[in-house]
């Protein structure tokens, strides 16, 4: 099925499954254990082997000889794999660092060795007898020290490097308020729940991983790549993971090393990265420095606007594409954005949730924050006043698909009680806290990508999908199982969700905020598929027939599903491609979020009282699991606020905090109240669903308006992420604090 | 290799065991009950909870050696798919969950953590040391060991409130 013109009525705006807040269809295996993850599977592979991962001990230079005698010789040892024995090995396309170095190492903790032992302990104990001698190299490591190094990048997937409308300079020069100021982001580390785990097990010249991975058909395409064999081998199952935010997105070593392990000593072999190596042998998020001019009058109507972005990565590697909001988000006929790209020897920066916005937003909004501050304009004023309902660089003949972004300033504001909040900072006091309320936006691209899937009816009306699609805790089950309902006409529970595996049809993953709208959009066109032959075998129209109540009716005639399905059932395959409709409109999802924030008068510890925010993402398929999705992201961006720092050793070339005791993320007590309210909207142009997406949108601006709450609070203005107790003391003389 | 007798579930055990093997990889590997998660390996993240001898544990920070005769209750010994114990039941029913990874070690946290507040067992939080109060504030400390990167937390509090019968905040 081609999307490229605007949906129509269809049966999804029946709204009798899609649209209702449903239970995760999968939830009593998770809250049970019984929901198999990739290292669990006794089941498929009883009799693994147990890999550990022994990583690269310098960021840079060469192996010049490796002596496995001792851990070869060590108890339970069947053997070890380094690139000396693996045989040829290419790159997946969406890597940047090898999986397997040497003899070249391109960073810090990248895995070098596989020791595969009959038991966790064996392996463990052996790794450690690994004799590595390296020849170091000089490595560069601080983004900071080699900005003025940093480069134009090639046009990669975020869009352009550089943009520009009108006259940014002359037109910025000559505005009555201007605001010019720096910010920094820091590396971050998904730090999901699961570590990155597979089991491998090969079948003659055929390939089974059992993985935890977004993107299954990548998966697929890159171990191709690199083991030099056909995708056709290989088969990919990762119906449940525990987390990914960006980070399983790829062929990461776990896999790679299970693959190469379980071939070499001819058993099935399970490799997880142990938490100390994941945020220095996977990717993370990279630090970005970020400067933003913004030219306004007096009232704070932008003409000028520039937001300019260093990043770093491994050679090869892209940039962190932090001003991609800025080009869509506000009103100006003078616009610039730039992105530059560093190359450092660091572990590899790639995609964590959000990838551009969630830390473009950290720096935008709180600019936006200032420029409200100087006008004299209440923050969520001003941006009702640079709202534009087209994009900005192109101008009216490219509208937004759909923007309720004032929708959610007002209705957010009001539900949060705006009104309460004092733009004086440093005047609320409660008891040793000083109280303060901030806002920001939220803005995410809305991304849709090509999904297939196939539907069948069997003979008792059971309706089941299947498709490669992924369930990383966003609900991907569920709506797809809705979908199908709401499609086939039957109750929820009358569904079967088959997802995660590669013998399924190719879907569009979990990533981007893609994956809700374009999977259940590739389930609508199966479905779509589907009626078409249920109709046919039962005679009637296909454009007249009404799926219901687990029937076939047409006027007054109706067929039982069950019976025109017959005793075989009946399938179909379809898969929705997307068009120009993401060109001809601009599509995005918007929000606002609000926070308050204590913040202690004596240690400066920041607590955050209450979160609440209003977003529009199109068609909410299920009320209960989107929130879930957007307190998710808030917190994630509270992390971001307060916590969350990768620490580099800029002499060593590494991540210094890699693991969760020294990585702090938000932890319950973190967390109070959060309230999110979804804003009516159907988008038409977004997919069949009338959806978008919205696993990404409620970290974007979650983090600025947690700082905003603080200046307001305090009367500091921190521009560098995280915003720590130091920073505050640092800066408390003069302040409220004081 | 050591002997080790434990009781799981109610059901007594009898394992052979390397010394260095973890409760957390005894259950996960040797017993296949693999409901109880592994997320850090290093009592950082509270994945592995697990409920020895009524009290709550990570189960990666001990040797399954140490725990000789004693009993444990994972996950799987809670309910099932089909008999679902009411804290399971709340946390589908609240949403207390995305991933699902860090889910059981949340309920299991859960669980034992409520016979604390029964038991007068203070916390950080707790204002009256002699009588612990139930509130968010209690729950949100206690519950502290066990991270959610989804961050399903207030949903999570509020299925402990609903199985507790404290009801909404």
């Amino acid at each position: 099925m081609k999307f490229d013109r605007p949906a129509t009525a269809n049966p999804i705006d029946r709204g009798r499954v899609v649209g209702i807040a449903h239970d995760r269809i999968e939830g009593a295996a998770k809250v049970t254990g019984t929901a198999p993850y990739a290292y669990e599977r006794h089941d498929a592979a009883p009799n693994a082997a147990y890999g550990w991962i022994v990583g690269s001990a310098i960021a840079k230079g060469r192996i010049a000889a490796m002596d496995l005698t001792a851990a070869e010789v060590a108890p339970g040892v069947l053997g070890v794999v380094t690139h000396q024995n693996a045989g040829p090995l290419g790159k997946g396309n969406m890597n940047t660092a090898h999986l397997l170095g040497g003899p070249a190492v391109e960073h810090y903790d990248q895995a070098v060795a596989l020791v595969i032992a009959d038991t966790l302990e064996n392996a463990r104990d052996a790794a450690r007898l690994l004799r590595i001698d390296y020849r170091a190299e000089q490595g560069r490591f601080d983004l900071a020290a080699d900005r003025d190094r940093a480069a134009k990048p090639e046009d990669g997937f975020g869009g352009p490097a550089d943009t520009s409308a009108g006259d940014f300079d002359a037109a910025f020069g000559r505005a009555a308020v201007q605001i010019d100021q720096s910010y920094t982001t820091p590396d971050q580390s998904h730090a999901m729940m699961e570590p990155h785990a597979t089991t491998a097990a090969w079948n003659g010249d055929r390939l089974t991983l059992w993985t935890s991975n977004q993107m299954v058909a990548w998966a697929v395409g890159d171990m191709a790549r690199t083991l030099k064999i056909p995708k056709d081998r290989i088969r990919v199952v990762s119906p449940y993971v525990g987390g990914g935010f960006g980070g399983k997105l790829f062929l990461r070593a776990d896999a790679l090393l299970a693959a190469l392990g379980a071939r070499a000593v001819g058993r099935p072999v399970k490799v997880a990265i142990a938490r100390s190596q994941i945020p220095n042998n996977t990717t993370h998020r990279p630090a970005t420095i970020q400067r933003i001019r913004i030219g306004a009058d007096k009232d704070g109507v932008i003409d000028a606007i520039a937001h300019e972005v260093w990043s770093g990565d491994l050679p090869g590697g892209e940039p962190e594409t932090a001003a991609m909001q800025t080009r869509l988000l506000y009103r100006g006929d003078h616009r610039r954005t730039a992105h530059r790209l560093a190359t450092l020897d660091l572990p590899e920066g790639n995609a964590m949730r959000a990838p551009g916005e969630a830390v473009g937003m950290l720096a935008l909004e709180v600019a936006m924050d200032e420029l409200a501050e100087t006008c004299g304009v209440d923050p969520v004023e001003l941006r009702i006043r640079n709202d534009v309902q087209y994009d900005p660089e192109v101008g009216p003949k490219r509208p937004f698909s759909s923007r309720k972004f004032v929708e959610c300033l007002r209705q957010g504001a009001a539900r949060f009680g705006w009104e309460q909040r004092d733009s004086r900072p440093g005047q609320k006091r409660d008891g040793r806290w000083l109280v303060g309320m901030g806002m920001a936006a939220a803005f995410r691209n809305n991304l849709v990508a090509s999904s297939g899937a196939r539907v069948g009816v069997d003979a008792q009306g059971r309706v089941t999908v299947e498709t490669d699609m992924t369930d990383i805790g966003t609900g991907s089950y569920t709506i797809i199982g809705q979908t199908a309902a709401e499609m086939m006409g039957v109750p929820l529970e009358a569904v079967t969700v088959r997802l995660g595996d590669s013998r399924f049809p190719v879907s569009s993953g979990s990533g981007g905020q893609f994956g809700g709208n374009s999977s259940t959009a590739g389930v609508y066109a199966a479905c779509v598929a589907l009626r078409t032959k249920l109709a046919e075998r039962a005679g009637f129209p296909a454009e007249q027939v009404i799926f219901e109540d687990g029937l076939l009716r047409l006027g007054n005639q109706s067929r039982p599903l069950a019976a025109v399905a017959g005793p075989d059932g009946l399938w179909a395959e379809d898969r929705i491609e997307f068009g120009d409709l993401t060109e001809r409109y601009a599509q995005a999802t918007f929000g606002a979020h609000f926070c308050e924030v204590g913040v202690d008068i004596d240690t400066a510890e920041v607590r955050i009282r209450r979160m609440g925010g209003a977003f529009a993402a199109g068609r909410i398929l299920n009320p209960k699991s989107a929130r879930s999705q957007v307190i998710g992201a808030m917190t994630m961006g509270a992390g971001a606020a307060l916590m969350e720092e990768l620490q580099v050793d800029t002499r060593f070339g590494f991540f210094v905090n890699h693991d969760m005791a020294e990585y702090v993320v938000p932890v319950h007590a973190d967390i109070p109240e959060q309230d999110v309210l979804f804003v009516e909207e159907l988008d038409d142009k977004s997919s069949p669903m009338k959806a978008k997406g919205v696993g990404e949108l409620g970290i974007c601006g979650a983090g600025a308006a947690i700082a905003n709450a603080i200046y307001n609070a305090t009367g500091i203005r921190l521009r560098d992420y995280p915003l720590t107790i130091d920073k505050l003391i640092e800066r408390a003389e003069g302040s409220a604090l004081a | 290799m050591d002997a080790v007798e434990l009781t799981v579930n109610g059901r007594d055990v009898h394992l052979q065991l390397d010394p260095r093997t973890t409760l957390l990889d005894a259950l996960r590997e040797h017993l296949h009950l693999t409901g109880t998660k592994k997320g850090c390996d290093h009592g950082q993240c509270g994945a592995c909870t697990v409920i020895v001898e009524g009290r709550r544990i990570n189960s990666c920070l001990t040797l399954a050696v140490m725990h000789e005769g004693e009993n444990v209750t994972t996950i799987e010994g809670l309910g099932s798919p089909d008999n679902l114990h009411p804290m399971q039941r709340a946390f589908v029913t609240h949403d207390g969950y995305q991933c699902g990874y860090c889910t059981p070690g949340q309920i299991c946290s859960a669980v034992a953590m409520l016979e604390e507040i029964a038991a007068d067992i203070p916390s950080h939080a707790t204002q009256d040391l002699g009588e612990v109060e139930f509130s968010d504030a209690e729950l949100r400390e206690r519950m502290s060991g066990n991270i959610c990167r989804c961050a399903a937390y207030p949903n999570i509090i509020a299925a402990i409130r609903d199985v507790a019968g404290e009801g909404e905040a």
